[in-house]
């Protein structure tokens, strides 16, 4: 399969995404680092939009993610800080998802490599532990939107129990 | 052994080299500790402590029938730690499939500009 998505756990506690793209890593990088680029394409599962997108590229500075699922308003967040920049081949940063489903955050590092136009992606996202990253994998993003619905659902059986008829 | 630690053995077993070599050998059919052992430049003791851990994370086991007590591939164990990984997979793959229609259009607006 052409620019085939590859995801493979390194080490203890890594997990390592490679893909190529077929553009040079400038655009690529800019995909990553402008708020109005990356809620073009960062969207999670089919259905969900980016209606919060914050990004203070710089060291130090933090960002802002928020998904919603359109059909029923659940939504889900995460940020973290940027701790290198390096425009254009290296960005790494922190990442907690508000209700995260595995301990402590992941540290995100970034590297865009061009060849002939072409760029190689890198991303290595480093977990607190074999256990978190285990977590991650197993569940991935939709847990995360299971937790949403189970807290939806927590939601209207309290107003179910408590609402007169 | 709890599902978790399971899949945390396979992963810790299919993180070195020499035991991915050795799976992807049994991939093609059951073999003795000599035959792994010929292709590395390892003793059969160190290939034997690779076999162990494959062992207890499931991914192979021996087979009674001889006395030279082949290794076979379970492959069913391989499947499961790699159905979790494809699922996590697909989220990403539609993120960037959305990255490259999106690169594309910037490409174009890039040539563009650079044409005016």
């Amino acid at each position: 399969m052409k620019n085939a998505l590859k995801i493979t756990p390194s080490g203890d506690r890594d997990l390592v995404m490679t893909r190529d793209f077929d553009a040079p890593r400038k655009l690529v990088y800019d995909a990553h680092t402008k708020p109005e680029l990356v809620r073009q394409w960062l969207l999670g599962p089919p259905g969900w939009s980016m209606p919060v997108c914050e990004m203070d590229v710089r060291v130090g500075g933090k960002y802002r993610w928020v998904w919603k699922k359109d059909t029923d308003g659940s939504s889900m967040g995460m940020g973290g800080v940027y701790r290198e920049v390096k425009a254009p081949e290296r960005l790494v940063s922190t990442e907690k998802f508000d209700e995260a489903w595995y301990p402590g955050e992941s540290l995100n590092t970034l590297v865009l490599v061009e060849q002939g136009g072409r760029t190689t992606l890198t991303q290595t996202m480093r977990y607190e532990s074999r256990e978190a990253r285990e977590a991650v994998i197993k569940s991935g993003m939709e847990q995360g939107v299971n937790a949403s619905y189970d807290r939806l659902d927590a939601v209207l059986a309290a107003k179910a129990t408590t609402t007169p008829r | 052994m709890k599902a978790t630690h399971r899949l945390d053995a396979i992963f810790a077993a299919l993180a070195d080299p020499t035991r991915r070599a050795i799976i992807a050998r049994l991939a093609s059919g059951q073999a003795a500790v000599n035959e792994l052992a010929r292709p590395f430049a390892m003793s059969q003791p160190a290939i034997s402590k690779h076999l162990k851990v494959l062992e207890r994370a499931g991914l192979i086991s021996r087979s009674r029938e001889a006395q030279r007590r082949p290794r076979r591939l379970e492959a069913k164990r391989l499947e499961e730690a790699d159905q979790w990984l494809e699922r996590y997979r697909q989220l990403w793959e539609g993120n960037y499939q959305r990255l490259d229609v999106l690169l594309d259009k910037l490409k174009t607006q890039e040539k563009e500009r650079n044409h005016q």
